[in-house]
Formats: structure tokens, sequence, C-alpha cells
């Protein structure tokens, strides 16, 4: 074993130990570190990444010393060390802009707990990505969820709490549900970790014995996590915890976070129950016909917003129904189709949330769309990165949005009769409403101002902040231009993530 | 059907506490209401993780009379799995009552629709 094996292990540590020392640091180094941190985690999950092209298969990795069925084990493969890998690179390139915002919302001396609460945030996606065990999963869920908390109440403001409350006790119940499926599960197959409970459930299955409370484990597994990634009908508390959430916060918790959940979602079908078993327990139909409802549905209401944050976190629903569509087709292009929208979505939205602020910021703080016009001559980094980003989410060539669309579609002509047709109606009409509500936006924030609108002077973009805005356009486009390896790597990654 | 039940009386009143919690955590609009519903839905989980893990006639797995036999004790597992629990729903029980307490000090309600009423009054 090299020393590359321990690096996933390795950066879940360091997230975790930063976030402890954090709080004892002076601010400005407080940000230092977290910054850091993040950007070591991103070399590390990238060379963890390049081992593991090299390897044929997944590897597991034991903490502690006592291996399967009783121990406890992360498991490193191509998918994990990708998603790892996007994830930090997004965080990585969100930090700059959303810290320079951050004396707006955080006073400056209680920023280095809020650095405390975005270190424990990524320790819970990396976790989340890596592990190996259903117990780990909830545990580290209801971390992702304090801290997730945390990061948007250090907003004073009336609208962030009673968001923030309302995300919680989304979140709660959603937690509940999932700490009774994990127990039922152990009380059927007296395992946590993976591989042994995989076996185990295949056994049920054979026997036809407990094969009902295998179902009711199923459904209470796949709601929570649903409810807890804002799936169409459960998606109530996201679009207010988004939009009054600071800047880099939401980017933060709709561009990682939830994606968090996805793939604990995937890794639970996949890796746990089986794909042809949620095929047959009907769950993969219920969650294509969620996400392709959230796709038409969450665009409809996004056109109705006149607050251009909440246009965005209604968008964010409408995304989140391409990823349910995907895995609910219950094929592997579905479900690498799908991968690669979390990689896509999750660069486009924390990008989109990073660069609306600053357009905000120079139209004296207002949101509605009238205010905003001429936002774009205003501040022209933030015009051109969130021009590019709605050209993403509509799917146009040469942007990340595309190769997701194109990939669904191809992913749906594998299918027959109302199943091929339901695909390609709901993207064609989804494409549509993108393009209504960005297009929209982008014409409007290229419109001249009215004549008797004063905008006040506004603090100026540092370069450094507008260069990571423009990195992170770059890879929206490279996402675009490039896709080919990435999704050879989804491709052959599904393949040993079982 | 009610024999099984019976059967399984743990399984059951622990079920129906764990709807009686969520609906209240739901529908209840009082957020200190809320918090209490919040806690019972937890702690039926717990009563539901603790039996399956109970053998009858066996002892709480911790050695002081140097019996070192399995078949003398209980699942040790549930019961870590039901402290870790508890730490999560103490934490979240903490963080909600912290988030009821800013609540109750801005609006001087702790109803949740009248608190949302009064914040989207505070734009206009």
């Amino acid at each position: 074993m090299s020393l590359v094996h321990n690096f996933p292990f390795i950066s879940i540590l360091l997230c975790m130990s930063a976030g402890i020392f954090t709080s004892v640091f002076k601010p400005r180094v407080a940000r230092m570190v977290t910054f850091l941190v993040t950007g070591t985690v991103l070399v590390l999950s990238a060379m963890a990444l390049s081992l593991t092209m090299s390897l044929d298969d997944s590897y597991p990795y034991i903490m502690g010393h006592f291996p399967a069925p009783w121990g406890n084990e992360i498991r490193i493969g191509r998918l994990e060390a990708l998603m790892a890998t996007g994830f930090s690179a997004v965080l990585l390139v969100s930090l700059i802009p959303g810290f320079e915002r951050m004396p707006c919302f955080v006073s400056e001396k209680k920023s280095n707990l809020y650095c405390i609460m975005v270190d424990l945030a990524l320790a819970a996606v990396l976790v989340l990505i890596y592990t190996n065990d259903l117990f780990t999963v909830y545990v580290f869920i209801e971390i992702m969820t304090i801290a997730s908390c945390a990061l948007v109440a250090v907003r004073q403001n009336g609208h962030t709490l009673v968001a923030i409350t309302r995300y919680m006790i989304m979140h709660l119940f959603g937690s509940g549900l999932l700490l009774l499926g994990i127990s039922m599960l152990y009380g059927i197959t007296g395992h946590l970790l993976m591989v042994p409970l995989s076996e185990a459930v295949r056994q049920i299955v054979d026997s036809g014995q407990y094969l009902g409370p295998l179902t009711v484990v199923i459904a209470l597994i796949t709601a929570a996590l649903a409810i807890k990634s804002a799936m169409f009908p459960f998606h109530v508390w996201a679009p207010d915890t988004y939009a009054f959430a600071p800047p880099l916060s939401s980017a933060i918790l709709s561009g990682i976070i939830s994606k968090a959940y996805i793939f604990v979602m995937v890794k639970f079908f996949y890796r746990v129950i089986g794909m042809d078993i949620i095929i047959s327990q009907q769950i993969s139909p219920f969650l294509f016909v969620c996400g392709v409802a959230g796709m038409i549905i969450g665009s409809v209401i996004a056109i109705s917003q006149r607050d251009i944050r909440r246009m965005i976190a209604y968008s964010s629903v409408a995304q989140i129904g391409y990823i349910y569509m995907g895995l609910g087709m219950g094929s592997a292009a579905g479900t690498e189709a799908a991968m690669f929208q979390m990689l896509a979505h999750a660069a486009v939205k924390s990008l989109l949330f990073l660069a609306t602020y600053e357009l905000i910021n120079v139209s004296g703080d207002r949101k509605r769309f009238r205010y905003l016009h001429g936002a774009g001559y205003r501040n022209i980094p933030a015009g051109i990165v969130f021009t590019v980003a709605a050209m993403s989410m509509v799917g146009i060539p040469f942007t990340g949005g595309f190769i997701v669309k194109l990939n669904l579609a191809i992913a749906g002509m594998a299918f027959g009769g109302w199943m091929r047709a339901l695909v390609l109606v709901a993207l064609a009409v989804s494409t549509l409403l993108n393009g209504i509500y960005f297009l929209h936006t982008v014409v409007s924030i290229y419109r001249k101002p009215a004549q008797d609108m004063v905008y006040p002077p506004s603090e100026k973009m540092s370069p450094s902040a507008a260069g990571a805005l423009f990195v992170s356009m770059l890879y929206i486009l490279y996402l675009g231009i490039g896709s080919e390896p990435i999704m050879r790597l989804i491709e052959t990654g599904l393949k040993t993530f079982s | 059907m009610w024999q099984l039940l019976y059967e399984n009386l743990e399984q059951t009143v622990s079920v129906i506490l764990f709807v009686i919690g969520f609906s209240i955590l739901l529908l209840q609009r009082n957020l200190i209401r809320k918090i209490i519903g919040l806690n019972i839905m937890d702690t039926s989980v717990y009563l539901f993780l603790a039996s399956m893990g109970y053998i009858q006639g066996r002892k709480a797995p911790i050695v002081t009379d140097g019996v070192l036999e399995v078949t003398a004790y209980i699942n040790p597992v549930p019961t870590g799995l039901v402290l870790t629990g508890i730490v999560v729903s103490v934490s979240f029980t903490a963080i909600m009552l912290a988030l009821t307490i800013r609540l109750y000090r801005r609006y001087h309600t702790l109803d949740i629709d009248e608190i949302a009423l009064l914040a989207r009054g505070e734009d206009a």
C-alpha cells in the first residue's frame, strides 16, 4: 500500500482537525487555513483519482483494527475520487469571492466560527462520498445538517431565521426517517457495513422472508434522502434557505451539500440494495416521475419569481429534477448522466449564486429585476460569468449543461414507448422554460437602467475574486468541451462502484 | 395480524410513537411543541434499536465478574448506536432551542406561521 492510498482518509482527517483548530485562530488566519485545507484536499483527491485510474477496482481502507464485517471502513474508487475532486475544486473557487463578501453577513469576530462550519461541511461531504458504513452515513449527515444550519443562520435577518427553522424541521424529519430505516435494516440483516449488508439483502430477496420490511426500509431511506436533497415534492424548504443565506453558504448548500445526499442515495441503491431490486420495488419509476415533475414545475415557479435569488433557488429544484430523472431511469447510462449533472450543477449553481450577489451588490443591494438593469455593465466580470453560467443552465452547446441534456436524451433513447417520449418531451419543455427565465435575466442585466435610477457606489470586486469566478467559468466550459474523459471515468467508475 | 403486532410489542409501540412524534414536528405551529415532537420521534427510534438488541435473560455487555462467554450478554452494537443517536438528538435539540430563543426575542411569539408573516412584513 503506497502513501497515496491513505490520501482520502488524510483529507477527511485534515478537514476535521482544521475544524477544531480554526476556533482558536484569528479570523484572518482561520480564513487562510480553511482556504489552504480546501486546496490541499483538492490536491490529495486529485492524486487519489489518478491512483484509482491506474487500479482496476476500488479498494477498501480499514479504519481501526477490525476488518469487515465488524469494523468501520471507507472505500475509494474512481467515482468517489472524481466527486471529491470536483466538489473540493468548486468549494475552493467559491471561497475566494465568498470570503471577500463575508463582512456584509458575518461580524469579523465571528468569521473564524464560520470557517469551522465550512471545514466541517467539507469533511462531512468527503465522508459521505467515501464511507462504506451505513451508520457513519447517518452520523455525518447529521454533522452536515448542523454545519449547514450554522452556515445559513450566521445572517441575523428575520427571513433567514424563518427559512432556517423551516429547513431544520424538514431535515430533522428526514433524519428521523433515515435513522428508523437504518435501524430496521440492521434489524433484518444484522450488518451496518455495506458489503456484508448487500449479501444479507441478497439472501433476504432470495428467501422471500422479510421482503415486506425490506421494502419499507428502502422507502424510508429513499424518502429521507429525497427530503434532504430537495427532490420536487419535498423541496418546500429549499428556495427560501438558498435565497436568504449569505452567498457563500448558498453556493455550498445548493452546489455541494445537496449533491452529497444524492451521492449517498446512489451508493445505497447500487452498493447496498442493488439496482435490480430498486427497479422491481417500483422505487426508480417514482424517482423518475418526481424528477420530471420537478424539472417542469420548478422552472414554472422560477419564471414567476421577481427576486433574482429566489429564481435561482427554484431553478435548483429543477436541476435536482434532472439528476433524479437520470437516476430514475434505472439504467447505467441514466445514472452516468445524473452523475455528470451532479458535477456540472455543483459548479454552475455555486457560480450563479456568487455572481448574482455581485450583480445585486452593484445595484444598491436590491434584488428585483428592474433594479438590476445595467448591472452587467457596472460589474463586467460578474456579468460575463453570469451569462456563461446561465447559458449552461439553458443547455447551449460548449457548456456543461448541454452535455448533461445530451447524455440524458441518449440515456432516454434506450427505452421504448412512453418513457422515451417523456424524457424527450420533459427535456425539451424544461430547456424552453430555462431559456425563458435565464435569458430574460441575462437580457435584463444588460438593459439600460431607467433614467431616474440612482445606484449608490459599492465596494469593487477584487481581481482575485474575479479571477476565481473566471476559473469556475472555464471549468464549466471545459465540462462542455472536454466531457469525454470525464464521462468515461464515470462509466468505468460506476462499474466498480457496487 | 394482532397476534403479530403483540409479539413485536416494542417495535409496534415505537413505530406508533414515531408517527406521533413526526406528526407533532410537522403539524404543530408552536416551536417548543415541535421540539418536543422531535424528541419523541428520536426516542421512539432508540426504543426500537434497544429492543432489537435485547435478548431475554442476558446481561448488559460489561464484564464485571469475569464471565467472557458471548452467550451471557446482549448485542452491544444497537446500544452503541442508541448512544450515538442520543448525542445527535441532544445537539439538534440545543440548536433548535437556540433558534427558537432568537426568533422569540425578535418577534415575541412562538407560532411559526405568525413569525413568517411578521418576517414578510419587515420587507414592506
